[in-house]
């Protein structure tokens, strides 16, 4: 006869946003597990409907304070398609900026006050600063400099508010980009080293057969533009994305989970997607940076993460040191278009994964409806995967331990669940305030 | 046992954005660490530390009934409780379900809505518990928060300016976007602390800071859409972050009502 066991990690830590884990075992069998979100739904969707097609950027903003670009730029891609509008070179080319001020904001928050603390023994990144205070510095500056670059372009670096439909409320100054410029090439160096510091952690062994799912563009690493490409069935056009993935509702499991269609089964989002899919894309220090630190040409190992977020972060200070060398400022920046009835859809690469959007508008240019997939719900399933597979190797610890060890898996792929505004609660329990 | 003030950071509905302003503090961060013990704060730490707090920062609005459990918790727990962002000080964008059809809200967004445990309200934090300092903004000022702790720490009351926008932008001397370019603008009813940058990014002011003390947003709104800026425009521009907030919710129902045929 075989005891049954529960383990419960009540409240994730060093995640953004709030949720739990519910893994429930028979003996050595795995019977369930759980990624439980009690985040309250706030239903972004419903409201979106029958307001001004001009409010997506800034309320969709609202839905992640640590990837607000990434809403701003998904939403605003999918309803120029449904409008017809075609952004100038100038444009895109500040897109890729602004995007590139996100990656190094978030990766470098994740990289050091998130995800580091695991592999060094250490509660939070702020105590890790007190045994390594160079390390820490350097990933506080970095991230700095990422926010602001966002300054420069948004205006602010939590919820921008110079990204329009249409494309930006006032042009960059370019004095302000020129001053950051140094900053910037410091950047370079710098996310290097810290790339090559995390290299050096104590990874776990852990390795599994994903079918990575990103973005891809035939001459860039991707941000914006481009098909969606899977490692196991190819491409498919983000204008047909539900009928290669969708979302999905499943009781035990309180979430809008994502799947493919056709096999139901889980897809892997983010940056060891992105880089796997993407590798010959990146700029030339950090393509050179990933074989130095010999960054597995297929990457299966979820812990790497920490890396793949370095490397793409030394890519995104060298496209920025490159987009502001070249940066001609021109009067406007802002396409106009006439209002017309229509429907587009766009992915854009949020740090952590793929963020696709759908709007239907009116000829009115009122919003008819709206859907969002944010990168964690999509992640949600694959996460599930993974911790079936790894458990089994930690089953004879005790409950607080395998609880640990399940956190770290969660925390490699920097899941945002505020951004999983699908997420619901089917138990109420909290134990963070005693 | 440490004489550091201990300081709680808790979550309800919301971004994550006002508590990443903390952590957007990198040059104050650490300073910050060297006084306050970060007892609780489940984005940064995995320390989950019990109460009681000296400190604690609320993000988010009230929208579950464990949530509106977990307040009263909180602020039994804490000597001062202030409550950051626009959600905790007015229910935040969340709160357009108000007065919609809650219902339908949820069956337009999720295929199975019995799953679904909401009320149909988000509220402010203050609607449910007693507050002792309210910082306005989504997301809030990263220099405005370091500021209040920093004087909380000092023992100095805490207080940040309550003028308008429109007071900010002509100290800097942003170039009005209503007078120049015909824009609407909130600039003149909303509290100030974003640095006015919508304008000065040739933009009109969309209230992210909730109303300004004293203010007059139903007068404001009588003259802009008595300047050809349709109703359509003005409504939306009063219903979003601060949607819920009495000021900005009174202007909205005039101007519907005025509307109406």
């Amino acid at each position: 006869m075989s005891t049954s066991r529960t383990i419960r990690v009540e409240a994730l830590t060093r995640v953004e946003g709030e949720g739990a884990l519910n893994v429930r075992l028979s003996g050595d069998q795995i019977e369930v597990v759980e990624l439980n979100i009690y985040e309250p739904p706030r239903f972004f969707e419903a409201f979106l409907r029958g307001r001004p097609l001009e409010d997506a950027p800034d309320i969709t903003a609202r839905i992640c304070g640590i990837c607000p670009v990434a809403y701003q730029m998904s939403s605003v891609h999918a309803l120029e398609r449904a409008l017809g509008v075609e952004i100038t070179p100038e444009i895109r080319q500040l897109r890729r900026l602004l995007y590139c001020g996100e990656w190094i904001e978030s990766h470098a928050l994740h990289m050091h006050l998130l995800h580091a603390p695991d592999f060094l023994g250490f509660a939070s990144g702020i105590e890790m600063g007190q045994h390594f205070p160079e390390e820490l510095k350097r990933g506080l500056k970095l991230k700095k400099i990422g926010n602001q670059l966002l300054e420069i372009l948004g205006g602010r670096s939590v919820h921008p508010i110079n990204v329009c439909v249409g494309g930006f409320y006032r042009p960059p100054k370019k004095d302000a980009l020129l001053d950051l410029l140094p900053s910037l090439e410091w950047g370079i160096a710098a996310a290097a080293d810290a790339t090559r510091w995390v290299s050096q952690f104590d990874i776990p062994d852990f390795e599994a057969d994903y079918d990575f799912v990103s973005l891809t563009h035939p001459d860039e690493y991707p941000f914006n533009e481009g098909d969606m490409l899977s490692s196991r069935t190819g491409s498919f056009p983000v204008a047909g994305y539900e009928q290669t993935i969708q979302e999905y509702q499943v009781p035990h499991s309180t979430a809008l989970q994502a799947h493919k269609v056709a096999t139901k089964s889980s897809c892997h989002f983010g940056p060891l997607a992105r880089i796997n899919l993407n590798r010959e894309k990146l700029r030339p220090i950090a393509r050179q940076l990933a074989d130095e630190v010999q960054f597995p040409t297929l990457c299966q190992n979820p812990f790497r993460a920490i890396v793949a977020r370095g490397i793409e972060v030394t890519h995104a200070f060298e496209e920025a040191v490159a987009l502001v060398k070249a940066y001609r400022p021109v009067k406007s920046v802002r396409q106009n278009y006439e209002l017309r009835a229509g429907e587009g859809a766009a992915a854009t690469e949020a740090p952590r994964g793929t963020l696709f959007h759908r709007y239907h508008v009116d000829e009115a240019g009122k919003i008819v409806s709206a859907t969002i997939s944010a990168p964690t719900s999509q992640n949600q399933k694959q996460i599930e995967v993974d911790l079936k597979a790894f458990l089994p190797e930690y089953l004879s610890l005790d409950n607080s331990a395998i609880g640990h060890h399940c956190e770290r898996l969660i925390r490699s792929y920097d899941p945002c669940i505020s951004c999983a505004t699908h997420f619901l609660r089917l138990t109420i329990e909290r134990s963070d305030v005693s | 046992m440490s004489n550091k003030l201990r300081l709680g950071v808790f979550k309800f509905a919301s971004c994550d954005g006002c508590q990443l302003s903390l952590l957007n503090a990198e040059d104050e961060l650490l300073a910050l660490a060297e006084k306050l013990e970060i007892a609780h704060f489940l984005e940064a730490s995995s320390i989950i530390g019990a109460g009681p707090f000296d400190v604690s920062l609320v993000e988010g609005s009230i929208s579950t009934e464990a949530d509106l459990q977990r307040i009263k918790d909180v602020r039994r727990l804490s000597k001062t409780l202030i409550t950051i962002g626009a959600c905790a000080t007015s229910g935040g964008i969340q709160a357009l379900r108000n007065g919609a059809s809650y219902e339908e809200f949820v069956r337009a967004v999720y295929p199975s809505p019995e799953f679904i445990y909401s009320l149909d309200t988000a509220t402010p934090i203050s609607q449910h518990v007693p507050v002792d300092f309210e910082l306005r903004g989504c997301p809030v000022n990263t220099k405005q928060l370091v500021q209040i702790l920093v004087d909380h720490l000092h023992g100095r009351r805490i207080r940040v300016p309550n003028h308008s926008v429109c007071r900010d932008c002509k100290l800097s001397g942003t170039v009005c976007v209503t007078v120049a370019r015909g824009l609407p603008c909130l600039g003149p009813v909303t509290q100030a602390g974003c640095g006015a940058i919508c304008p000065e990014f040739t933009r009109g002011c969309y209230g992210c800071y909730g109303p300004a003390h004293q203010s007059n947003p139903s007068s404001l709104m009588a003259w802009l859409s008595g300047h050809q800026h349709p109703v359509e425009q003005l409504v939306p521009l009063l219903q979003n972050f601060n949607a819920a907030a009495p000021a900005f919710s009174n202007a909205a129902k005039e101007l519907q009502e005025r509307a109406r045929p």
